[in-house]
């Protein structure tokens, strides 16, 4: 029972971070109808920032503030640069633009930071809180209370607010959100800065549990993907069900099977869930016209 | 005249040939002829996803699992059972073309970006079998690949394999230019441009698109072969997720659907690092900008947009 709650919270904490890469893949393709593969380098660029800026003496909150608006900068610049010009292209392109950018990041920042591991001081201390015979590290708790407190914020967000609104319109309907007056271009450039945001957030907390590089991105953004694709893609509800999932199934692979396979359990999920459930568990039916 | 030559098979064979024959005569060294022969096995391997991305219109992110297992197929077959080393680069071929048989049908019911993350998925898995099954494989640090012996004759240093990859490229080129002028292949430009549409004329679609994914997860398992074997190395890494982007965009940048721009991508995507090895802290940068600035900028690549603008000039 002890190890199974072990699993449950291991598995629960780094599903956390892929509901969170999920959420901004989500956003981003509800938006724009673009997966954006450089998500995971947002990760990166949030936990690899701090790190670098807290070295340079900057205290920890302010340089994981300055590294989100850094994060937020790219995802802005990946917007204007990448994705806008390229407006109409096919998936297949826009796949290979954002895989472009995600491989571009990384090379610019193995050079600006460098090609080590690195991690961050925990925020309360590393000592492990006994919950029914298994432990919790309190970074854990950091990592899921923040991811709760971005979900709710998200939700509120696009619910409650104007501009939220209309990000949900453009979404539904690009055309017909332009002509009751929401500028879409702007919206879509919010939908960018918001994923950044999430993500660098979700690099932050994650990165004193589990160590940060220039290429981390690649792993998380290919789960988190994993995960929205679980939920049904473009469903925000769905992409963190997905990436719970995904972060207990690995969880539970590592511990009851092996700790080899770890990285393939997501895929094994994706391809069961795509041959059985092609949309999904949330996707609704698509019906193609002709 | 000219516009016809411009469109014939025959033309772009005797170019291609006319190329890899006059290259050993240019080149001031055996480095040269070496980065060629790895342009070559690359083009082959890039002709595979011709066939299917170009042709076809289906994307697969998880090719170099292909690659893979051909590669591996040469290092395992000498070195755990004994087997010759040709006959190891066949069974590779048979094995990738089985495999791909099997996964194809349920996999390309998908489309698009479900298509991509699928084959993606597909990809992943076999890069960690290669780096998990250590007692098979090395491990991480992959396995040495004996030395080729054919016929008595030992097949080593560059001009010998640049030669036997040359003439691989040939053929391969060769068989996927008849493949695109055959029935099949009209039928697989047909689903391309709507599956429905095929559907409706009588092409069975889901059994062309998987006759394409066959061919070529085989493609690429028999340039996987040949790589392993040049290099006389195979790591998992060769199967990995970056050398399957590094595939497509080859395919891309080279011009989707040409035979002869899956060679030009794959020489632009080769030779490019060795010539930017000044500037090595920044070869990633570099590929991930390029990929984007093609994508963006020349989104049907090189070859058809040379052939455009010279048939253009010719008219």
């Amino acid at each position: 029972m002890a190890e199974f709650l072990q699993l449950v919270f291991s598995g629960l904490t780094v599903g956390a971070v892929y509901a969170l890469v999920a959420l901004g893949f989500t956003l981003i393709y509800n938006a724009s109808d673009v997966i954006n593969f450089a998500q995971g380098d947002f990760v990166m660029i949030g936990g690899m920032g701090t790190v670098f800026l807290a070295a340079a003496g900057i205290a920890l909150p302010l340089a994981a503030l300055m590294a989100i608006v850094g994060a937020v900068i790219v995802g802005l610049l990946l917007h204007r640069l990448a994705i806008e010009p390229a407006r109409g292209a096919s998936p297949v392109a826009l796949i290979m633009i954002t895989i472009g950018a995600s491989i571009f990041i990384k090379g610019i920042a193995q050079v600006v930071f460098d090609k080590q591991f690195h991690s961050l001081p925990a925020f309360s201390g590393d000592t492990p809180i006994q919950v029914g015979g298994a432990t919790i590290l309190p970074q854990s708790l950091w990592v899921m209370g923040v991811a709760l407190g971005l979900f709710v914020a998200l939700y509120l967000f696009l619910e409650k607010t104007l501009l939220g609104k209309a990000l949900l319109a453009t979404a539904a309907n690009r055309l017909a959100a332009r002509l009751v007056g929401v500028n879409v271009t702007i919206i879509l450039a919010l939908a960018f800065g918001v994923s950044a945001a999430i993500g660098a957030i979700a690099g932050v907390v994650v990165t004193p549990i589990t160590l940060t590089r220039y290429d981390v991105g690649t792993m998380f953004a290919l789960k988190g993907f994993a995960a929205a694709m679980v939920g049904g893609m473009g469903n925000p509800l769905g992409a963190v069900v997905g990436g719970l999932l995904i972060g207990l199934l690995e969880a539970f692979g590592a511990g009851y099977i092996s700790s080899t396979y770890k990285d393939a359990v997501a895929f094994v999920v994706i391809l069961l869930v795509l041959f059985f459930l092609p949309r999904g568990l949330f996707g609704g039916r698509s019906v193609e016209r002709v | 005249m000219a516009a016809k030559l411009l469109n014939s098979r025959l033309a772009t064979l005797v170019f291609l040939a006319i190329i890899i024959g006059v290259i050993p005569y240019l080149a001031p060294s055996a480095f040269y002829l070496r980065v060629a022969a790895v342009v070559w096995v690359f083009a082959l391997a890039a002709l595979g996803l011709t066939v299917l991305m170009g042709y076809a219109g289906q994307v697969s992110l998880g090719h170099a699992g292909f690659l893979g297992i051909g590669g591996y197929a040469v290092a395992i077959g000498p070195a755990q059972f004994g087997l010759h080393p040709a006959l190891c680069l066949l069974i590779g071929a048979v094995i990738a073309g089985v495999l791909a048989f099997l996964v194809g049908r349920p996999i390309l019911k998908l489309k698009g970006y479900y298509l991509a993350i699928a084959t993606l998925g597909f990809g992943v898995i076999l890069s960690l079998v290669f780096h998990s099954e250590s007692q098979w494989t090395g491990g991480p640090d992959g396995m040495q690949v004996a030395r080729v012996t054919l016929f008595g004759w030992r097949l080593s240093g560059s001009a010998n394999w640049y030669w036997v990859t040359g003439g691989a490229l040939l053929i391969g080129a060769w068989l996927a230019l008849n493949i695109g002028a055959s029935p099949t292949g009209r039928a697989l430009k047909a689903l391309h441009d709507s599956e429905v549409a095929a559907a409706g004329s009588g092409i069975d679609v889901s059994a062309k698109k998987l006759a394409a994914f066959v061919i070529g997860a085989v493609y690429a398992a028999v340039a996987g072969g040949l790589l392993a074997a040049m290099n006389g190395l195979i790591t998992p890494d060769a199967a990995g997720f970056m050398h399957s982007i590094e595939l497509v965009a080859m395919v891309i940048i080279g011009g989707l659907g040409s035979v002869l721009g899956a060679v030009v991508g794959a020489a632009f995507l080769v030779v490019l690092p060795q010539a930017l090895t000044f500037m090595h802290d920044y070869e990633q940068a570099v590929l991930g900008f390029l990929i984007m600035a093609f994508m963006i900028f020349l989104p049907a690549g090189i070859v058809p947009t040379v052939r455009k603008w010279l048939l253009e000039r010719l008219s």
